[in-house]
């Protein structure tokens, strides 16, 4: 039921009385309502904005969220009002909605802004009234379309088997794919840039020689023209059996436009081959010369813009075709009239009403070549009416085909930009996943030596409790799959190699190779440089520590204390995106053993070494030694 | 020949334009009506002020303008009755409320109509009752109203209903009314008639009860 008729009820249901004297039968009791509140005013705040609004307004629609229960989870007993925090500005309309039954579609607002909080507030878009709902399916429409098109994108990308003729078809298709690709583009490009100019010059005099007369550049140079059409001939058929070698489907292929032209660019000569001693036919052989200008059309697979013309004027075929039967109409209509005006005059060149076609047609295009004029007065007067009604019919409709070709080339224009968005983003996108997933790593080695150190100083970068919680999940599920995470990357293999190489490693050295690492690893200054320095003194510290174990063993876990400490230094910046929270982590299956060894890092004392290198990181530690503390995620 | 089509086309398009300005006229004289103040309701009605707070602004809300002409009036009492059709009803309703008979329900009708309604004593109810039968005001229910009247109630069932509507349903349904109601037996049914018999029979008193705690 609509907004205002709910507070018509109470009259409907009086208005019933007036059925009562003529029902036969008792009526059904009437239903109390049970503690019926007065009305009252109910506080919508809406991220600050506080909305008002009487409660029976919002009951008038029950199966939204603002009209049933539903809305009490966001009550807040403190300052009784219910809170959302949701966009105000597209609030209004909603609550608009309800105070008035119909719902309007703001036109800044964007489509997927406004579609989500819609779906939030349990309303139905279809019900948007009729003044804003064009609007809104139009843009709903483009967005779909938007997205459309970005999945279509990323279903390009290389499948990992493809069949040789799939290769080839994707070759030919999209020329960016490869370099062959590309080159094969550029070549036929150039080939048919060739075939036209030859055709062209073919027919243009070329200098007299003394004992002939002037005459075209392909009968005096016959072989070498000769020679130039066969060789591009040769190309392009060459072109076509390939295309249609690698087609998916062949039968589809012949059919397509492209393809007739190819055809057609190329016959000419194999015909002109076969018929070149029939004399009687030579005529038409002559003819057919001039279907090798159809060769320009090949261009139309190197130009984009060739292409959306083409598609423009498919689909503007009905304008085109009204401009065709309206110019027809109005050129036999005056070429009457011009006919009749004047049949009167002498030596007046308009003959017959076909005649008087080639005057109305130059008239109304507004050539004027003046081969054919009127002379009498009345033909003078119709003459003009015809070259000023000539202006208006074919300026109708031209706009419309000019506006159909804008949108179109727009809509391309706009998927190239989309997709060259898109590389950036992506690019993005991926910087900060390896930020998180390091700061998770980093985080771990931080906190870790916290528990050992008891370090409470941190460095100037607290982390939020969000993160510290996503960085727990991450270790809950290291833990559970007995697995650990790792980053790959050059700073690992940069920190092994120099470290592995020396059993004892001076500290200092340990700590000055240690930092270059680290800088190496960062060639960018981050926010994080402060707790990189940290890190280096609770490393070096560490390895202070280390380094003063008892055992000789020692200095082996050591030196793998040393190695992973190192190699998990070896992080990229951090990066405290909230982003990273919805980054998945990377799979935890990458591992190896390199990664065994490096990641688990501290591996107590008792562990024999020879074990150690090869990723197992299930020994547990001796609980008797006290200040390195197992690290082991795994 | 396109300065012909242009020449055309303009006529047409003046003719038209100087009957949407008389018509545009007359909206922009569209009566704008604002109701007595609540002190006077309040007094001429048995409603609270409070009441008539709610009553005024569901009423304003669905016609801004402050009155309700008969195809709005018909438009919204239709919402309540989907499957039928509720204008014929809607229409004896609209002259029901419409006590002054100008063609529109402002909100004084309104509400003074519903204070019968729902705060009225019996005797009131009956008479609006009676008052909404008798469709030409003239003291009588012939059987030919009561048969439209009649009709229009049971349109607003609709065709699917159990069991079938036939065509004699509503004339056997006059024809009860009127051996209930005609006491005389002459063929018409007057306000004592009316009165007295309804007073007469209990689910008629008991079912007039029913909707006193509407607002």
């Amino acid at each position: 039921m609509a907004a205002g008729v709910a507070a018509w009820l109470p009259f409907a249901r009086a208005a019933a009385i007036g059925w009562m004297p003529v029902a036969n039968l008792p009526m059904p009791v009437a239903p109390t309502e049970k503690n019926k509140r007065q009305d009252e005013l109910i506080i919508l705040n809406v991220s600050g904005r506080r909305f008002q609004t009487w409660r029976n307004t919002l009951d008038r629609y029950p199966d939204t969220l603002l009209g049933s229960s539903e809305k009490e989870f966001f009550y807040n007993e403190e300052t009784r009002e219910y809170f959302f925090d949701r966009d105000p500005d597209v609030f209004r309309s909603i609550l608009n909605f309800y105070r008035t039954g119909k719902l309007h579609y703001p036109r800044y607002e964007c489509i997927s802004a406004y579609d989500e909080e819609l779906a939030f507030f349990g309303i139905i878009p279809e019900i948007i009234s009729d003044c804003c709902y064009e609007e809104y399916k139009d843009r709903k429409r483009e967005n779909a379309e938007r997205l459309m098109d970005d999945n279509e994108d990323n279903k390009d990308c290389k499948l990992p088997n493809m069949t040789f003729r799939e290769t080839m078809w994707r070759a030919f298709e999209n020329p960016h794919t490869s370099t062959m690709a590309l080159v094969f583009y550029y070549v036929t490009g150039f080939f048919i840039a060739v075939s036209v100019i030859t055709n062209v010059v073919e027919t243009v005099p070329c200098g007299a020689t003394p004992n002939q007369k002037d005459m075209p550049c392909g009968e005096r140079y016959t072989e070498a023209f000769f020679c130039m059409d066969t060789a591009c001939v040769m190309i392009f058929t060459v072109e076509y059996l390939m295309r249609l070698f690698a087609a998916p489907s062949r039968y589809r292929f012949i059919r397509s436009v492209m393809s007739i032209i190819d055809v057609v660019a190329i016959l000419p000569y194999y015909i002109g081959l076969v018929m070149t001693n029939n004399e009687d036919v030579s005529g038409a052989f002559v003819t057919l010369r001039v279907f090798r200008v159809f060769r320009i059309f090949k261009f139309s697979r190197h130009s984009q813009g060739l292409r959306i013309l083409g598609y423009t004027l498919k689909s503007c075929a009905s304008e085109l075709g009204f401009l065709l039967f309206s110019l027809t109409m109005a050129i036999i209509i005056f070429a009457t009239v011009m006919f009749y005006a004047e049949k009167g005059s002498t030596s007046s060149k308009f003959t017959s009403i076909p005649a008087s076609f080639w005057y109305t047609i130059v008239t109304m295009t507004t050539l004027g070549y003046g081969d054919m004029v009127p002379k009498t007065i009345a033909g003078k007067i119709f003459g003009s009416i015809c070259s000023l009604s000539g202006v208006l019919v074919i300026a109708l409709p031209v706009p419309v085909i000019v506006s159909n070709f804008s949108r179109i080339y727009h809509q391309n224009q706009r998927a190239d930009k989309r997709r060259a968005q898109k590389k950036a983003r992506l690019a993005r996108m991926r910087i900060s996943k390896t930020g998180s997933s390091s700061a998770f790593l980093h985080s771990k080695r931080n906190g870790l030596l916290n528990e050992s150190l008891e370090l409470t100083v941190r460095t100037g970068k607290t982390m939020s409790l969000l993160e510290s919680q996503h960085h727990h999940l991450l270790h809950c599920l290291e833990k559970t799959t007995v697995r650990s995470y790792q980053l790959k990357g050059p700073t690992v293999g940069v920190g092994t190699g120099i470290i592995k190489n020396h059993e004892f490693m001076d500290e200092q050295l340990y700590e000055q190779s240690y930092l270059e690492t680290a800088l190496q690893s960062y060639p960018s200054r981050s926010p994080s440089l402060s707790s990189q320095g940290l890190t280096g003194t609770c490393c070096s510290r560490r390895a202070k520590k280390s380094s003063q174990l008892p055992n000789a063993s020692a200095a082996t876990s050591g030196l793998q204390e040393l190695s992973a400490i190192n190699i998990q230094c070896g992080d990229p910046p951090l990066s405290t995106s909230r982003s990273s929270l919805n980054m998945r982590p990377d799979d935890p299956p990458r591992l190896n053993c390199q990664s065994g060894q490096i990641t688990t890092a501290i591996i107590s004392i008792p562990t024999p070494p020879a074990t150690t290198p090869d990723g197992d990181g299930h020994t547990l530690p001796n609980p008797s030694v006290q200040n390195i503390v197992k690290v082991s995620a795994l | 020949m396109g300065a012909l089509m242009v020449i055309f086309s303009v006529q047409p398009k003046q003719r038209r334009k100087r009957q949407d300005s008389v018509e545009d006229e007359l909206e922009l004289s569209a009566v704008r009506h604002r109701p007595e103040g609540l002190e006077q309701l309040e007094a001429q009605t048995r409603f609270s002020r409070k009441e008539l707070q709610i009553l005024y602004r569901g009423f304003k809300n669905e016609c801004p303008s402050g009155v309700v002409n008969e195809d709005t009036f018909k438009d919204i009492y239709s919402q309540f009755f989907p499957q039928g059709d509720a204008s014929t009803y809607a229409h004896f309703l609209f002259n029901a409320f419409d006590t002054d008979h100008n063609g529109s329900v402002s909100f004084e009708d309104f509400v003074m109509g519903l204070s019968i309604l729902l705060r009225g004593s019996v005797q009131e109810k009956l008479n609006w009752a009676f008052n909404l039968y008798d469709i030409n005001k003239d003291g009588y229910i012939t059987k030919e109203e009561m048969l439209d009247i009649m009709k229009a109630i049971y349109d607003m069932m609709g065709k699917c209903t159990y069991p079938i509507l036939k065509e004699e349903t509503p004339r056997q349904h006059v024809e009860i009314f009127f051996q209930k109601m005609d006491k005389n037996k002459d063929g018409v049914v007057t306000i004592d008639e009316f009165i007295d018999c309804c007073q007469n029979d209990e689910n008629i008193m008991r079912s007039m009860q029913l909707f006193e705690n509407v607002i």
